[in-house]
């Protein structure tokens, strides 16, 4: 019999529109105004905390709508705006500094629908408002630390081999290791070249020149940049936390590159200075037999440096870093007895142990805190990069009282500094500086403004297709309007449930354009059983030879349209790529809407009967 | 049965073929020499720079907000209503030395100094070797996106048509970049991502034609090449104006209602669905049958199974 679905077909189009349907339904439920509670290094959200809220906020008179704990973090939901404020403050208030209290808006999807999975689409930040960055690391930076590393690598290890060496210095070409006879070269690179084997080692001696030249090895370059980057990621991942943002996002983009997102973010200038700063300390000896007059006519040893002290003023620090703040763990603002402010710093166990071992034989001599900073000055490279300035500050310099252990002071900066130094100590330090290559921010009134546009253009165009399909192919519209609603229900169902998937103003236009486009699919086919039935076959024929017919057509148009929408994933970003998804995934369930959905209904309706004539 | 198009036996589309045909090679040059002339007006996306968009309480005399936004920082700032009158969009250059906070600080101070409540609703800065790479990858995307389509087309038609189909795709990206070089639109990224979406679509209409020329190949016994693509693209002419219609309408709708910041995109498919409906006619067509496309170029390749001069395993 022809044109009569088998059961097991019909049930599986229903399921699939059903399933569809079904996660597209979070969609409706809009959101909540929330407080979202997440715990800095050292303290912890729990059940406790959960109690203290809930009875901070029943003492305040605001009623809790919903509280969730997850993730290590605590959501409060409110009633309104206002609720949300006050509700902030109080637990704020109440939690202490150990805690980022943020404002959120969190989907307003019923339990038993989240339970199974439902959650809404997730905007775009051109639809919800906030800012975007795409930061660049400096890997000349990375290398340039690890050439260091390796320098020093070196020394010691020739040293400990007992092989003379005459000097080894970072040049252009490469590090340059020189040595006086042929022997010592011989042997060092045998040596060498069994110890580090990441390093290019080359010969160069030319006359009675003896020297080597170690290059790093392509496949070292590349995991020295992959690890600058990653570090990078973790440590902006950090500080983005440290802003108390709600649902950040922190993804790298290529070799060198990395974005960040902050919805709802509006003041930019502090972001950015929390995000781009690249602020590190170094503890240095200071070098007691520079005396002012040495320092005015820059006469030191070769083995310290001059560094201008913030206070203002020159101080000569021995070059030897004692420590570095790669093994600082945790750092707080506070105020000393007189109520100056100073950083409290406690060290990881390896810092502990280096620095009680220094300090432990410089006791009565004075350290200096040194303050690295890299600041964007403005100007660019001749290949396009953000110059950086590298700022060296002394920040403090005090006499080493007792053995220091894991934990101890830094004054001598303002309150301000003190502040900003701690969170950035906190958060980790740059491995590389950043620069921020791109930045967008997006006020919230126009992100409303433009869902409302995107919303606009679709009902018109929508409601303008429907009548034509209505009015032209009669029944047979009929069926493809529904189609096409479910096509539309299954998209949103299908971006929602995608966990990657955005919802950006490109991509509302790649749903409306879907609209347009995926009633191609049922015009072919109509178009074709209208031919057939011209044709003079039989109803039944007709309807099977427009399906069948049709469907070569639809599908090499569409697995073009496919095609040419993935290399659109592929290179676009952030709002085009929203549109490119949007775009396949329409593709994907128009097809299926016009071709099996359709079909089984007309199927239902006409199939397997004498039919005379048809709705079309 | 209601009908746009009644059309009885077969429309002679080929017989315009040489004259239209000139007239798209016309404009196909006339595209190129405007971009080699004019070139593309490159937005943000592609130069680098920084863009605010304010909204100002009341309609705001543009050449006013001008003439105070004359520091160094702002120096050639490009002053436009962006939407509406009350809405205004600045651009300002890449400026050595001058960081981008400082020039929206700038234009702020003097925005301000016009209206004080005026809101900033939108600000970008775009560093100008991000936008170089850009534009770099998106002339690549479009590229790559043809010769995927031309591998396609051969391996699932015929290199003939393939051909054609990339010649007619090739023909509708210059001619909408033609029109945006023509009447210096903003190139962004936006606007790239319409253009490749013109290449999925003019495709769409090329392969149904194609598919029917196909068909018609094996199925007319008599009739010259000419005569099957006339029967082909006439059947299909019904298809083609209804689908064409309701694009152009969602479209239009895009245009009129979507708001300013996909104006662009929404331009480049309008173009497009314009001369890519036409082109699957005429240059896609007109080009397979120059390249001598008939009726054994058609014919179903035998696949012989493998294994089938073997006697069956099982009786």
């Amino acid at each position: 019999m022809l044109n009569k679905y088998p059961m097991w077909k019909n049930l599986m189009v229903m399921i699939i529109i059903a399933v569809g349907a079904f996660y597209a339904i979070p969609n409706l439920f809009g959101e909540d105004h929330a407080v979202q509670i997440v715990a800095t290094r050292g303290a912890e959200v729990n059940v406790s905390t959960q109690t203290q809220v809930n009875e901070v906020l029943s003492a305040t008179g605001i009623a809790v709508k919903r509280s969730e704990l997850e993730n290590g973090q605590l959501l409060v939901r409110v009633a309104n705006a206002e609720q949300q404020l006050l509700a902030k403050e109080a637990i704020a208030d109440s939690l202490g500094d150990k805690y980022i209290v943020a404002l959120n808006l969190a989907p307003a999807t019923p339990l038993w629908l989240e339970s199974m999975g439902g959650s809404p689409m997730k905007l775009g930040l051109d639809l919800r408002g906030g800012v975007h960055f795409l930061m660049e690391v400096d890997m000349s930076e990375a290398i340039r630390k690890m050439t260091e590393a390796k320098i020093s690598d070196f020394r010691s290890d020739l040293r400990s081999e007992k092989i003379r060496y005459a000097g080894i210095r970072n040049t252009p070409k490469g590090i340059e290791i020189k040595f006086r006879d042929a022997d010592n070269l011989a042997k060092a690179e045998q040596f060498l070249k069994t110890r580090s084997n990441d390093m290019v080692f080359t010969d160069t001696t030319s006359g009675d020149d003896y020297q080597l030249l170690a290059n790093m090895s392509e496949v070292y370059l590349k995991q020295i940049k992959e690890e600058a980057l990653q570090q990078n990621i973790t440590t902006l991942r950090n500080r983005v936390n440290e802003l108390g943002v709600a649902e950040p996002v922190v993804q790298r983009q290529g070799a060198e590159r990395i974005i960040v997102e902050l919805p709802g973010v509006q003041d930019t200038a502090r972001a950015k200075d929390i995000l781009g700063a690249t602020a590190s300390i170094e503890f240095h000896m200071v070098d007691e037999k520079a005396d002012a007059a040495a320092i005015a006519s820059g006469r030191i040893a070769a083995s310290s440096q001059i560094y201008e002290r913030r206070q203002g003023g020159q101080v000569a620090l021995q070059k030897a870093v004692m420590l570095t703040g790669d093994h600082i763990q945790g750092a707080q603002p506070s105020f000393d007895e007189y109520s100056r402010p100073q950083v409290s710093i406690n060290l990881d166990a390896k810092g502990g142990s280096i620095f009680s071992n220094v300090t432990k034989d410089n006791i009565g001599k004075p350290m200096a805190t040194l303050f690295i900073e890299y600041k964007d000055n403005g100007a660019k490279n001749p290949d396009g990069s953000v110059k950086m300035d590298k700022i060296e500050e002394v920040i403090s310099v005090a006499t080493i009282q007792a053995r220091l252990g894991r934990n101890f002071v830094i004054t001598g900066l303002d309150h301000s500094e003190a502040q900003n130094l701690a969170l950035l100590l906190r958060a980790g330090a740059l491995i590389a500086p950043v620069s921020i290559v791109e930045e967008r921010t997006i006020g919230p009134s126009l992100g409303a403004e433009n869902i409302e546009n995107g919303v606009q253009a679709m009902i018109w165009g929508m409601a303008v297709v429907l009548v034509f399909m209505l009015v032209y192919y009669r029944g047979f519209g009929l069926i493809a309007n529904l189609a096409l609603t479910a096509n539309l229900v299954m998209v949103v169902g299908v971006m929602s449930m995608i966990p990657g998937a955005v919802l950006t103003l490109p991509g509302i236009a790649g749903m409306v354009l879907t609209v347009g486009m995926a009633v191609d699919g049922n015009v072919l086919i109509y178009e074709r059983i209208r031919e057939e039935l011209r044709a003079g076959r039989s109803v039944q024929q007709a309807i099977h030879e427009g399906y069948g017919n049709a469907f070569s057509t639809i599908a090499d148009a569409n697995i073009t349209t496919f095609m040419t929408a993935l290399i659109l994933f592929a290179v676009g970003t952030g709002a085009v790529k929203g549109f490119a998804v949007t775009l396949m995934i329409g593709i994907a369930t128009s097809m299926f809407t016009a071709i099996v959905g359709t079909r089984s209904i007309v199927n239902a309706i006409w199939g397997g009967k004498r039919v005379k004539k048809l709705s079309i | 049965m209601f009908q746009i198009l009644s059309i009885k036996g077969t429309i002679n589309f080929l017989r315009h073929a040489v004259p239209i045909s000139i007239l798209s090679l016309i404009l196909v040059i006339g595209s190129l020499g405007s971009l080699a002339v004019k070139g593309i007006n490159w937005g943000l996306d592609f130069t680098g720079g920084t863009v605010v968009e304010m909204e100002f309480t009341q309609a705001v005399d543009l050449n006013k907000l001008r003439s105070v936004l004359t520091s160094d920082e702002t120096d050639g700032a490009l002053v436009q209503n962006f939407g509406s009158s009350r809405d205004v969009l600045i651009r300002l250059p890449v400026k050595e030395g001058v960081k981008s906070d400082i020039q929206v600080e700038h234009v702020m101070e003097a925005a301000s100094a016009v209206d004080p409540s005026v809101i900033q609703k939108r600000v970008e800065f775009v560093g100008p070797q991000v936008g170089k790479e850009l534009a770099e990858q998106g002339g690549l995307a479009v590229l790559v996106a043809l010769i995927c389509i031309l591998i396609y087309v051969s391996f699932r038609f015929e290199w003939r048509l393939a051909m054609g189909s990339v010649a007619a795709l090739a023909h509708d990206v210059i001619v909408t970049l033609g029109v945006f070089s023509v009447f210096q639109l903003e190139f962004d990224l936006t606007v790239l991502a319409g253009v490749l979406t013109v290449v999925g679509y003019s495709l769409n209409d090329t392969i149904v034609v194609f598919d029917r020329i196909r068909e018609n190949f094996l199925k007319m016994r008599k009739g010259t090449p000419e005569d099957v693509v006339n029967t082909s693209i006439t059947q299909t002419m019904s298809r083609t104006i209804i689908t064409t219609g309701t694009t152009l309408v969602v479209v239009v709708a895009l245009f009129l209602k979507g708001g300013t910041m996909i104006h662009g995109f929404a331009t480049a498919l309008l173009m497009g669905i314009f001369v890519g409906t036409f082109s699957s006619i005429y240059v896609a067509s007109f080009l397979a049958i120059k390249l001598g496309i008939n009726r054994e170029h058609m014919m179903p390749v035998e696949i012989e199974k493998e294994g089938a001069d073997q006697d069956a395993l099982m009786p």
